[in-house]
């Protein structure tokens, strides 16, 4: 998918706080401009600059404890930005809480997943939305959704969406975490590393479904360590390097080497310069 | 054998208990035949209510994770703070009596509940200085209103909650409204899943589970309302089972079929699953401690009907049998699964060993182990089901 492709190069990303007429604003679904987070005295994550669009896969990529996941979960609103500024379809957001994100239409699809084992999948898939019918709740309506969710993804692996989520393979797993974000009609898709606990074509199974996703006309953001996959699915690419955005852009501006060099060095003579943030 | 094992699906839990349970009954009733005894089965069932309205109070706890280790003495408050109240001292009448002692227990629960979640302290250790305090709540209540350690119930209704009655007639109304009303809601969800082309299982399962019902209610009804007097005519369902069954039916609708019920099997299962869900984990936690207080007070009228009154120097093992009653019919200790059922049958079982070793003149030391070798097994049990983790 590259029929919207945004802004070709990241200078509007990487011009600091956000003034009148920044056009990554006006095109974006989600903007972040200058966000910070830090624990205490750790500055887990610095002044970053990113454009997200509709119907496009941005893979976020960077070394371990490069801060990526402390930058989806200021976004899903785990906590809130020590400092900088969000905007969602041009206007300023403030995420503080994981409903915040929700009533955006952020979904965010943990590493550690964050389901319950000891609820089915019915269960999973609405805990917290779930359909009531006279304040008692509708199983039928949620299972028949559920059902139809799943075959629209076409997650065709599950036995019964009756069973528990604990008896579920990690691959089935991650499927059932992608088809409730997708469930609740969510504009943004955000996966922390989906592919990281799965075998070949467990993996293979997710990286068709997150093309699925963008086909639709949902923006992904999905981080991940593999760069096979990366370059399988993303649309655009974001490096990270010790909490810093170092680059982002279309993924032709980068090819396999020149993405190492980034994650490894934090910069790279290969990617043309308006890339690399200063 | 299939379909029999399809019986069991999601009730797999429940079956090893059961088993046992059914093991106990064959072996008193062959030691004393007096055992199944339509007199005995009565008064079996009066002597579980205790545990098992303890059990239930246990186990909205129990599904969080968390645990009330005072529902014992905050038992023993409710049941001195209504003896107290209908007493004649004050004459209260017995409804207003009782919805302060619901009050009050609820009270006591919901405040542990506040310290656990404003302070982030362990349920066990809040829970523990409340077993302590509740007690010395208790003696300065009965020893500031009674005498000689004690207070006697005078009050016919609190008196009856336990010891009395119903008709004949109203014994068998009441099973065969509950059975109807039990298979006509059977027959309704599975209609309704068959219309939504849903999976459902086959249409034996439920006409065999719907006529175990009938059986059951045929044989409960018929128990009851057998004379069990020896000198005067003493018959009827004790107004203790329909109370029992109330809670347990309003239980387990909220843990079913409400979003509050799926949010406590939720928090139990995956805390930070649930918050990330957007569930107000405190909330839930808070009300689930409410309703733990809620079911202690129900508790604490029988308990104090079943004394006929309070004493200042209660047994203090009663949290233990609460907690034993949920463990033992399947509810694990681990948080995320359990029923309110469960409850029941474990309360049952315990009231079991206690009879039937009463009845074979066993004395309590060695009952005493007898339901600590049961425990064990039920602990063992639920700590492998948690491992393996994949059945309900
Ligand atoms: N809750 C937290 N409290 C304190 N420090 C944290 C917390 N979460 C992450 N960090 C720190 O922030 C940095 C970035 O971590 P993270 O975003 O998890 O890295 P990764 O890019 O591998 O996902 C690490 O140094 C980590 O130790
Ligand atoms: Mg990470």
């Amino acid at each position: 998918m590259t029929n919207n492709p945004g802004p070709s190069g990241s200078m509007a990303s990487n011009s600091g706080p956000a003034s009148p007429g920044d056009p990554g604003l006006s095109t974006s679904l989600l903007s972040l401009r200058g966000i910070s987070k830090n624990f205490g005295a750790v500055q887990a994550v610095e002044n970053i600059n990113l454009d997200i669009f509709p119907g496009q896969v941005t893979a976020l990529m960077g070394d371990n404890g490069a801060g990526k996941s402390v930058l989806i979960k200021t976004i899903s609103g785990i906590w809130a930005p020590s400092s900088g500024q969000m905007f969602w379809k041009g206007q300023e957001v403030h995420i503080h809480t994981p409903r915040d994100s929700e009533h955006l239409g952020i979904a965010t699809v943990y590493q550690d997943l964050a389901l319950c084992d000891n609820l089915d999948i019915v269960q999973n898939m609405f805990l917290g939305h779930e359909k009531t019918k006279v304040g008692l709740l509708d199983e039928i309506k949620m299972e028949l959704t559920t059902k139809q969710t799943l075959a629209d993804l076409s997650v065709s692996t599950v036995k019964s969406v009756r069973q528990l989520v604990g008896s579920l393979s990690g691959g089935q797993r991650q499927a059932i975490a992608v088809a409730r974000a997708v469930m609740r009609d969510s504009q943004l898709v955000i996966m922390d590393e989906p592919t990281a606990a799965l075998g070949v074509s467990q993996t293979a199974q997710v990286l068709s479904l997150i093309k699925r996703l963008a086909e639709r006309g949902i923006a992904v953001l999905v981080i991940s360590h593999n760069l096979n996959d990366v370059f399988q699915v993303a649309d655009r690419a974001a490096v990270m390097y010790l909490g810093s955005l170092v680059s982002s852009g279309p993924i032709s501006n980068y090819d396999t080497s020149s993405a190492v060099e980034l994650i490894t060095t934090g910069e790279s003579s290969r990617v043309p310069p308006t890339i690399v943030a200063s | 054998m299939g379909q029999v094992r399809r019986l069991w699906r999601g009730d797999s839990g429940m079956v090893p208990i059961v088993l046992g349970l059914a093991i106990l009954v064959v072996y008193f009733q062959m030691r004393n035949s007096v055992f199944l005894s339509a007199g005995n089965v009565t008064n079996l069932f009066v002597q579980a209510t205790v545990f098992i309205l303890l059990g239930m109070a246990e186990i909205w706890l129990l599904l969080l994770g968390d645990i009330d280790l005072s529902v014992g003495y905050t038992m023993g408050v409710g049941a001195a703070i209504t003896v107290i109240l209908v007493d004649h001292q004050f004459h209260w009448p017995w409804y207003a009596a009782f919805a302060v002692t619901l009050l009050a227990t609820t009270g006591i629960a919901t405040l542990q509940g506040l310290i656990v979640i404003f302070f982030r302290l362990p349920s066990f250790i809040v829970t523990l200085a409340g077993l302590l305090f509740w007690e010395g709540m208790l003696i300065n209540l009965v020893d500031h209103q009674g005498i000689g350690g004690s207070i006697s119930n005078e009050n016919k209704i609190l008196y009856n909650l336990v010891n009395g009655n119903f008709t004949t007639v109203f014994t068998w109304i009441f099973m065969v409204v509950v059975v109807l009303f039990m298979a006509q809601s059977m027959v309704r969800a599975d209609q309704r899943r068959r219309a939504s082309g849903l999976v459902t299982r086959a249409r034996m399962v439920l006409f065999f589970k719907i006529g175990a019902l009938a059986v059951a209610g045929i044989v409960l009804a018929l128990l009851f309302n057998a004379n069990r007097g020896t000198f005067i005519v003493l018959q009827g369902m004790p107004y203790a089972i329909p109370i029992d069954f109330a809670v347990l039916a309003a239980g387990s609708v909220i843990l079913t079929k409400t979003k509050a019920g799926r949010y406590i099997y939720a928090i139990g299962g995956n805390s930070e699953a649930a918050r990330r869900s957007g569930i107000n984990v405190n909330r839930y936690r808070l009300l689930a401690f409410a309703l733990t207080g809620l079911t202690t007070g129900i508790a604490s009228l029988l308990y104090a009907s079943r004394l006929g009154g309070i004493s200042d120097n209660i047994d203090s093992s009663l949290v233990l049998y609460a907690v034993a009653s949920a463990v033992i019919g399947g509810t694990s200790l681990f948080g995320g699964r359990g029923k309110m059922i469960h409850a029941v049958i474990g309360g049952i079982v315990i009231a079991t060993i206690y009879n039937g070793m009463a009845l074979i003149s066993i004395g309590p030391a060695t009952q005493y182990m007898a339901i600590a070798l049961v425990l064990l097994a039920a602990v063992t049990i639920d700590s492998i089901a948690r491992r393996g983790s994949t059945t309900n």
